[in-house]
């Protein structure tokens, strides 16, 4: 018995499960909410003014260019919060701690409508600049699959009544589904490389910008991070009163009964 | 695990529904193109083989959700838990099952159907060499969504939206090897990603829905 307390009290990561004990979630995450919604208020404000107000038109996209501002940070957040699923699911399926499970599921909605504004930020500047809204490119059509795959994800959490029956079946279906679609990735690069030889549409904006815009746009993806953060928070921390009250009204039934 | 292919073949060809519908649904849709595409033989020829495919695919799909789900609803698949067959064991003999009362048919039916749209020597060929390398991991991608909606009541439009996004690599390099051996090209690059995504499936995916399928009998 001592041995593992001591163990446990020697665990470099504790500081971290400590947030995954729902009281302790609670409390912290009250505290860190001011600090991020204060990033995130700031890095956004300056972001976006900055790139949107302040940089000079690009002579090939005229203004069109200050789209990047949004999409590119929505579009790298919509991937990433993927791949924190993917961990958070993990997590849970090994250390059972209710509140990764919960921070998988909350972190789902704001990834499908990172994708979401991804796509139509996307199409908005491909109509003036590609001279159409869609096109079956392959990043634009890997997006389209993880919105596909985001989908899925949220359709089995809302038809599953048993809360941990259903943290642990979309957890399965986040590890199988990231599989899948990073095959889906490639898959997509092949199929259009099959189609139109080395017509490519996309434009790698990293390579392509430069400083004027890059400045404000690392702003923004920062923002964006942060942005989220706050969003998983406050919706974790709705998860977690919403078992509160589900166990409360279970307790009640029982005492009546 | 043999008797257990045996009975799972046995049901779904005397139950009815499971067996030639599949073939059917798959005949109806590549009758329907034709009427929706206009008869033209180079427009159809060219669309064939990714018309055969979705097709052989969502043939596939229609009667995934009888994998599980009857034996779920009469308590023969918690018989299948406490058995000493493990689990995973029976998950891929009855996606064995599935794949031969479906896949196989479909593959078989699939040159023949081919001639409906009016494809051109090599494709027949190609078309038979894709679906027969394809279709395995179509049944196994199958049955993992089907474990994991077997205790919904609704699970048949959910199993669909699940199983679809995991069926495009499958689709893309399956359409793309048959496309290309149609036309005489290599197609030796996509053939191999099909034959690897059916023997990943099969190798991994047993584990995933045996998984899934202890979770809900839990």
């Amino acid at each position: 018995m001592t041995t593992t307390r001591t163990k446990q009290a020697n665990d470099r990561w504790n500081w971290l499960w400590e947030w995954a004990n729902p009281v302790k979630f609670m409390s912290l995450s009250a505290r860190a909410l001011p600090w991020v919604t204060a990033i995130t208020v700031v890095t956004l404000v300056v972001g976006l003014v900055w790139g949107f107000f302040f940089t000079p038109e690009a002579a090939k996209f005229g203004s069109s260019v200050k789209i990047i501002y949004v999409h590119v940070p929505s579009a790298m957040m919509a991937i990433n919060i993927w791949v924190m699923m993917l961990v958070a699911s993990l997590i849970w399926l090994v250390r059972r701690h209710h509140v990764s499970a919960l921070a998988a599921k909350a972190a789902a909605l704001v990834g499908v409508v990172m994708t979401v504004i991804a796509l139509i930020t996307g199409a908005i500047w491909g109509e003036p600049m590609w001279g159409t809204y869609w096109a079956w490119d392959p990043r634009l059509t890997s997006f389209l699959v993880l919105f596909l795959f985001y989908l899925g994800y949220m359709a089995l959490w809302a038809a599953i009544e048993d809360p941990d029956t259903a943290a642990d079946l979309t957890s399965v279906l986040a590890i199988v589904g990231s599989v899948f679609a990073l095959l889906s990735r490639y898959a997509v690069n092949f199929w259009n490389q099959g189609l139109h030889q080395g017509a490519s549409l996309s434009l790698d904006a990293e390579e392509n910008v430069s400083d004027v815009y890059w400045q404000p746009l690392v702003i923004c993806l920062v923002g964006f991070v942060a942005l989220f953060v706050l969003l998983l928070l406050v919706r974790t921390r709705t998860e977690v009163r919403k078992r509160r009250v589900h166990a409360l009204e279970m307790r009640e039934r029982m005492s009546d009964a | 695990m043999i008797a257990l292919l045996m009975r799972d073949l046995r049901l779904s060809v005397r139950a009815g529904g499971g067996f030639g519908l599949g073939l059917a649904f798959f005949l109806i849709v590549t009758v329907l193109v034709p009427f929706g595409v206009g008869p033209e033989a180079e427009i159809l020829a060219r669309i064939a083989p990714g018309i055969l495919w979705v097709g052989a695919l969502l043939a596939c799909l229609l009667s995934l959700d009888r994998i599980f789900q009857l034996d779920f609803e009469d308590g023969s698949l918690d018989l299948l838990a406490t058995a000493p067959v493990p689990m995973e064991g029976a998950v891929a003999i009855k996606a064995l099952a599935h794949w031969l009362v479906t896949g196989l048919p479909l593959t078989l039916a699939a040159p023949l159907f081919g001639g409906l749209m009016s494809m051109q020597a090599p494709g027949h060929w190609w078309m038979f060499v894709t679906l027969l390398l394809g279709t395995p991991a179509l049944s196994m991608i199958g049955a993992f969504g089907a474990a994991l909606t077997v205790g919904l009541k609704r699970g048949g439009l959910l199993l669909s939206l699940l199983v679809l996004p995991l069926y495009v690599p499958t689709l893309i390099f399956g359409a793309e090897a048959a496309a290309r051996g149609m036309a005489g090209l290599a197609n030796s690059t996509p053939l191999l990603m099909v034959a690897g995504i059916t023997a990943g499936s099969v190798a991994l995916l047993p584990f995933a829905a045996a998984a899934a399928l202890r979770i809900n009998l839990r």
